[in-house]
């Protein structure tokens, strides 16, 4: 049995995760993931400036893995789902690679669906990890989003992350 | 009493270092981020203008928290993982 919550540099197959989430789980009847990946802004935004190069990620250890579990604990409380793994990568990324898995594994659809958002949605607000973002111009931390703490709030919960 | 104090992220650059002991009299951890404030320079990055978060033993805290002999207080910027 892995770890619910993993933090690593290195890259990681999700249909692995998912296939050990069914694996020997008759009960299984629905598996819901989410894959974070890094963007190149400047696609979006049509500026040279904005272009990703490479994006740095800095977290708490030991604070990171315990918040990751809590909000596991948490979802639980909340949602009729069986297992949720969270896979998070730190360290140095490029553009097109994969930051973060959450899969949830549940007798129906609906839960992991729910799981899986809400684990997201806790994760992006309250798990201690600081993107920097290495550009054209310079590497310059990137900003909390008011979006995220409003994603939040619709479970309920009050972020504060951006104060 | 002896406490940890760890920076993170842009708090960690603009302070010059990861963590420092600290003997203080404060009592709440927001009377630990007035007192290395004092000290102006880079630690004028924690200013309350500013989004500022705080964990005591690597648990999301607000200011009122209280310290123990021992704890760890980390400062860092809103979170941005995902």
């Amino acid at each position: 049995m892995t770890a619910r919550v993993v933090i690593q540099t290195e890259d990681f197959s999700v249909s692995k995760v998912l296939d050990q989430l069914r694996a020997g789980d008759l009960r299984v009847g629905a598996i819901c993931s989410f894959v974070g990946t890094v963007r190149d802004t400047r696609l979006l935004s049509g500026k040279a400036a904005d272009e990703i190069v490479s994006m740095a990620l800095e977290h708490y250890p030991g604070m990171t893995e315990s918040a990751i579990e809590a909000m596991i604990d948490e979802a639980h409380q909340r949602f009729d789902f069986y297992q949720a793994h969270v896979i998070h990568r730190v360290g140095e990324l490029k553009p097109a690679d994969q930051i973060v898995l959450v899969a949830v594994s549940s007798a129906h659809r609906g839960e992991s669906f729910k799981a899986c958002e809400f684990l997201m949605d806790y994760l992006k607000t309250q798990a201690p990890f600081w993107k920097k973002e290495a550009t054209p111009e310079g590497a310059k931390w990137v900003d909390a989003r008011v979006s995220d703490d409003e994603a939040l709030a619709r479970w309920g919960i009050q972020s504060r992350n951006r104060g | 009493m002896k406490i940890t104090v760890r920076y993170f992220a842009s708090l960690r650059e603009a302070i010059g270092q990861s963590q420092e002991d600290l003997h203080t009299l404060a009592s709440h951890a927001g009377e630990v981020r007035d007192e290395l404030l004092a000290r102006g320079g880079g630690y004028a990055c924690l200013s309350r203008d500013r989004s500022v978060r705080l964990a005591l033993n690597q648990a999301m805290v607000e200011e009122d928290a209280l310290l123990q002999e021992n704890a760890e207080l980390a400062f860092f910027p809103p979170v941005t993982g995902g």
